[in-house]
This record gives C-alpha cells, structure tokens and sequence, in this order.
C-alpha cells in the first residue's frame, strides 16, 4: 500500500509521473464540466487536526472533481490531547470504511501514525512543522510550467525555515528532481542541522543570486515572544521578498509563496501582485495536484 | 529454614557450588548441611541481587500505569532485590505519613524490597524545603525532585546541606527547564529533519556543571541522575578529579539506543533526559569503564500503552526497561563490546550501595538472603506481553538477549523464578 507522508519512499520516476498526471487533471478542470469519474465509489476522510482553510478545501475539491464521496473530520488538537487517542479517532473513522485520509496534524509522525492504524492510503497535508509533500509538488509543478523543466533550476527559500514544513518539503523533493535549493533566513530560523538537506546561507542576496524563482515563507508572530526573532520591522528590513531583492535574480525569476501571506512583511505587496508573482498559480495548480495524488494512491498503477 | 540453591557458579568459568540460606541470611557455602528446601541453579551465575536506585513505581496516585505489586514483581523478574522509588506520585511523597505506609504495604508483598526516595522540596515545586528529618525517620534513603528540574539554585544549595546533615543524598535531575523547552527528543540532526522540537546537550551539561559547584560549595553529597551527554560525563570526570563529592549514575537505554530510533515516530522511545547519538553511548560506556560512573539504573517509568500511542508531542516521557536491564546489558555490552561482566555487576549492586550509603551486598556469611542466579547462555525472546509490569511493551520487544535472571531470592524467600 503506497502513502503519501514524504518522499522518503517515492522515486525520481514515481514522482515524474505525478507531475505528468497533474497536467492531464489540470486539463480537467479547463473543462466546463470539471468532473472525472475515476474515483467514483470511494469515501475520502479529511481528518484535520490542526487549523486550515486553503489545504482543505483544494483537497476536498480534488476529491471532489473525482467524483469521490468526501467527510471531513474536523478536531481541534486540545480534543485529543483531553484523553481519546489518535488511535481510537482512527479506529472508530475506519470502522465506517474510509478508502483513504487526508490527514493534517500538529505533531511530527501522525501521519504516520494515521496509515499504520487505520491500514488505508493515507496523504500527509502537513505533520507538525516536519512535511507538506503535497505543496512541494504543486511547488515543483508550477516551476516546471513555467521553465519546462526542473533540472538545474535554482531556488530560493526564504523565511522561518526552522519552523517550516514547506520547507523541508521542498528541499526534499526538488532535491530528487534534480533542481538547487538554497535555505535563506535569519540564524536563530536556520537550524545548521539542515546542512545535509540543501544548502544554507543567513544572505538573502547569495540565495537569489542566478536563482529561477524565490519563495517567501510566512513569518509567525509568536516566533518573537519565543526568543527566535527580534522584531517585525528588523526581519522586514533584513529579508522581505520584495523588488530590490529580486534584482539579485534572474531576470525571468518568478516569485512564490505557499500562503497565507501577510503582504508587506515577508514579502511586498506590490510583488505579490506583480506579474512575477505566480502564487494564485500555484493555488489552482494545487487541486490538479492533489487529484493526481489521489489517482495515483487509489487507483493508478505504480 | 534452611534453603540450598544448588548448581550455581560464582564466576562463569568457575566450578559448580552451592550456597545454604538460613531462613533471610546467607548461612555459607558448599555446607555439609540437609535443606529444607532445595533450589536448582542449573550452572547460573550467582550474584547479589541487583539493587536499583531509580524507578517509578507509580504509588500512590497512578496506579494505572503500574503499582507497587507490579512494579516490585518486575523488579524481581529483572534479578533486582531492592528497588529505590521516586516520589513523583500523586500526592507526592512529601509526607512522613504516606511514605510509612508504602514501605508497610511493599513488605506484605514479598516481592522486591522497597527503600522510597522522598521529595526534597514541598510538592516536588522547588519552593520550600520538605521535612527531610522526619522523612528520614520515615525511611527515606534518598532526597530528589526527580520528575522536576531544579530550577532554583539557592533551594537546591540550601536542601544539600541540610541533607548532608541528615546522612542522606540528593539526587538530581539536571536539566536546565529553560533550555530544555519543550523539547521532545535530543536536538541535533534528527530533530531537525524530523521537525521535532529538541532538547540540547547544553542543558544538561549547563546545570550538571552548576550543580557540581552547589556540591563543592556545600561538601554534601549528590548524586547526578541519568546522565545521558558526553559533554555532562565530563564536567564529572573533572569535579571527580578535583575531588568533589559527586557520583553519577547512567540508563540502560542511554547506553543502547540513539535518536535515530525516533524515526519511526513511536513514542515508546520518547524519554527524559533524551537518547542522544552514538557518540554519546560511546562516551558513557567510556566512563563505566574508567569509573566516572558510579553505577547503572533503569530509570524504570511505565506508562500506559494509549499514553504511549498518542503522538511524539502528547505522548508522556519514559521508558519501562527493569525486566530486561541486565539481560539488555549483558548481551550489548559485554557481549558485544567487551565489558566485563564483573565490572557490570559491581555496577548493579556494590556501586549502587556505595552511592546509596548502604552496607556492602556480597554473599558472605550473615549477609542478607537477596540472591539472583542468572542465566547467562540461553537466549530468550523479549516477550513485553509477558512483562510483570503493567507496561506490556518495550523498545526492546522481540529481540534476542542472554542473561536472563531465573531465580531471584528476597530475604531468603523466592520472589521470581523460571
């Protein structure tokens, strides 16, 4: 049984298939009737136990576009953490014959978790701060729409990279697809342990020197209050996204970020709605993305 | 009642003898002497009973993951004889009163011997001195906030002293709260791809080091719980040097696993202080050779297994290890890297009584009847569905050890046998 919770047990090969099957779906959803029947039958649980509105609903909608039957588990992690265990959660969805979940939690591993008790393909949609593998690969599907391809592409990371699982997502996958990832932020935000993942640099001006496309993290107000950053004002100074960092790029550079953004701190407003900017992009790249996964989990040939 | 364990070997080359117990002491060797009773050692080694001085027995208060009956009983099945429990129960044993009646209710049990540890601070809150006199007189053998840090240092200097007066020892588990965090794992690598908040070497270093100096500065005596970083191993090494009153003890587990096991996310090896890397297990075994460390413990903390199912971050601390602590260490480390068998006994008996102020375990004449014969040649399937403690599962589940315990003997009277 293949699940998606990263990329540890996925191939170069596996991985390019995904990305060809999501421009079959994205030519889906230029239908009028924005409807396949490959998935018809099958009961996909969003089990979220952590906070999301964009995830969820570009999931659900995938399903959808697939004819799924799609229920949604909504918990607060605090529910949990009051006595009944994710185990128990699982066991009593699985007793109502899910196909498959779609799981995002705050702890690193519960996806994990979640395949092995409920024994149904399971997609990870974020695990604490350590995965997103469906954002890095409508990641890397948006940069290979735009440069044909992905080998020898260079990007730029930039923002709370210690907490992101964005991040780490990204640095995986486009490491395995033949790309260059750099790692960009303030020192207390750059783990070093990260060294072996991609390369890493507090510059922001080294990141984006040649790089294709630069991505801003989002910046988390209650890093402050926990000792990981000085002020808003300082990070805004030192690494915003903005025009005059872009200049360090190259030329054709396209501008990314996984959202929600706070326009006008990690990244400029202007920028973001700039036509470098292609981050409605890889909102709409998502649901294509995430229908690709499903066909591929539940029915698609490995 | 005489008592004649037959068959057993002193040391693993040596001949085969027998050791005579009258009624709770040892009456002699090889004695020309009609028993009672007659017990087979089937050619084990015979030791002391091993004595450990760190595990949680969970009474009173959270009898749910294990109670003095199961956790004595598991001690037992380990080999151990006498087991020193810490006070973070609920109530914490603060009281005179609470302590007296667990150490009655261990001796109804005629399991392993019971000697408490008692809180050193009211509530374990580290804010006002505990009636360390009178818990004393209650039988207390150890003072120790373990299950807390202690984060205020002029309590813990002020505790020192008036332990030292009373001829008791303070254990500590060091580890500085506000750097620790939240830690749930060892910071390093692992941690950092595994996206889990970590806990640094430095916090344990950082208050082991403040820690020595409270010791120097009061000339008490303490004892440093767990130790777990090679970098704490080594402010050790130097206090011990410079002639600090200072002993150490250190984990079955930090000897054998690392924070590599926590890439699979299971929560059974999710623990306080953390695994750390190899280089840390190699450093530890370094200090029980050359004797910075002063002896082993399990730091035995069972939980129950829906505890232990919740994920990385909810999940409780600890590991349940008392069952298959000298089967773990006899098979991956003398075994497997060469220490000596002795030196891992001294470890597990004399070197905890000498940590612990108490008198000499040996099999002398008039010595106490706590006696284990070990099996040290057949290897035995780690079986945690067949633990005596409530805690049915194990790190170490499935694997092959040697050196299993299969007679155990408390005061003369038989408390586990195979």
């Amino acid at each position: 049984m293949k699940h998606l919770l990263d990329f540890d047990d996925w191939n170069r090969g596996e991985l390019e298939s995904i990305l060809e099957t999501s421009n079959m779906m994205e030519q889906v959803l230029e239908r009028p009737i924005k409807k396949v029947p490959a998935l018809q039958g099958f009961t996909i649980c969003t089990a979220f136990f952590e906070n999301s509105t964009r995830t969820k609903v570009s999931f659900e909608l995938a399903a959808r576009r697939m004819s799924a039957d799609v229920v949604s588990f909504a918990s607060g992690a605090s529910s949990l953490s009051k006595g009944e265990s994710l185990r128990d959660t699982l066991e009593t969805l699985k007793a109502m014959r899910m196909d498959c979940f779609i799981v995002r939690h705050p702890a690193s591993g519960a996806a994990h978790q979640v395949a092995k008790f409920s024994n149904s393909p399971t997609v990870n949609a974020g695990d604490g701060r350590r995965a997103h593998p469906t954002q890095a690969l409508l990641d890397a599907y948006t940069l290979k729409k735009h440069f044909g391809k992905l080998e020898g592409l260079k990007v730029a990371i930039i923002g709370d990279v210690r907490h992101s699982r964005v991040a780490r997502s990204n640095a995986q996958l486009l490491k395995i697809l033949g790309a260059d990832v750099t790692l960009c932020g303030p020192a207390p935000l750059l783990p070093r342990e990260l060294s072996g993942m991609a390369r890493l640099t507090t510059d922001p001006l080294e990141a984006v020197k040649g790089a294709h496309a630069v991505m801003a993290l989002r910046i988390q107000q209650e890093r402050l209050s926990s000792g990981f950053l000085s002020s808003l004002y300082e990070y805004r100074a030192g690494y915003q996204v903005n025009e005059k960092l872009l200049k360090g790029a190259r030329e054709d550079a396209i501008v990314m970020h996984p959202g929600p953004m706070l326009r006008d701190l990690e990244i400029s407003g202007t920028l973001a709605s700039s036509g470098r900017s292609v981050i409605l992009e890889q909102v709409e790249n998502g649901v294509a993305v995430r229908m690709a996964v499903l066909y591929h989990l539940l029915v698609g040939k490995k | 009642m005489i008592t004649k364990i037959k068959n057993v070997k002193r040391t693993p080359s040596g001949p085969l003898e027998h050791l005579f117990l009258e009624n709770d002491l040892v009456l002699g060797w090889n004695l020309e002497q009609s028993a009672d009773l007659e017990l087979d050692g089937k050619g084990g080694l015979i030791v002391p009973a091993f004595l450990e001085p760190h595990a949680h027995l969970r009474e009173p208060g959270q009898t749910e993951k294990e109670d003095l009956e199961s956790g004595l009983s598991a001690a037992t099945a380990g080999g151990y004889g006498t087991v020193v429990c810490m006070p973070n129960t609920i109530p914490v044993l603060d009281d005179p009163g609470i302590l007296s009646s667990l150490i009655r209710k261990a001796e109804t049990l005629g399991l392993a011997r019971l000697r408490p540890s008692a809180a050193l601070s009211r509530g374990q809150k580290g804010e006002s001195l505990a009636d360390l006199a009178l818990l004393k007189e209650a039988g207390a053998t150890m003072f120790t906030d373990d299950g807390r840090t202690n984060e205020d240092a002029h309590l813990l200097r002020r505790a020192l002293e008036y332990a030292h007066s009373l001829g008791r020892v303070v254990s500590v588990h060091a580890e500085d709260a506000s750097l620790r965090k939240d830690g749930v794992m060892n910071e390093g690598v692992v941690s950092e791809e595994l996206g889990l908040p970590g806990n640094p070497w430095a916090a344990e270093s950082g208050r082991v080091a403040r820690d020595l100096e409270l010791c120097e500065l009061t000339g008490a005596r303490l004892h440093i719980q767990h130790l777990s970083t090679r970098q704490a191993l080594e402010r050790v090494r130097e206090a011990k040097k410079r002639g600090v009153n200072v002993t150490c003890e250190v984990c079955c587990h930090h000897l054998t696993l690392t924070d590599e096991s926590l890439r699979g996310f299971n929560a059974v090896y999710k623990v306080a202080p953390p695994l750390r890397t190899q280089r840390d297990c190699d450093a530890l075994l370094g200090g029980l050779l050359d004797g910075t460390v002063d002896c082993l413990a399990t730091d035995h903390a069972p939980h129950t297994l829906a505890e232990k199912e919740r994920d990385l971050l909810e999940a409780p601390f600890g590991i349940g290890n008392i069952e298959v602590a000298f089967p773990l260490l006899y098979t991956r480390l003398v075994l497997e890297k060469g220490l000596s068998l002795e030196r891992l006994i001294h470890l597990m008996t004399e070197g905890v009584s000498r940590v612990l102020g108490w008198p000499p375990s040996t099999l002398e004449p008039g010595m106490p009847a706590d006696v284990t014969v070990l099996d040290l040649e057949t290897g035995r399937e780690v079986k945690p569905l067949e633990f005596r403690s409530k805690a049915k599962f194990s790190p170490w589940a499935g694997e092959t050890l040697k050196g299993w315990p299969i007679l155990t003997l408390v005061r003369g009277k038989v408390a586990h046998q195979i």
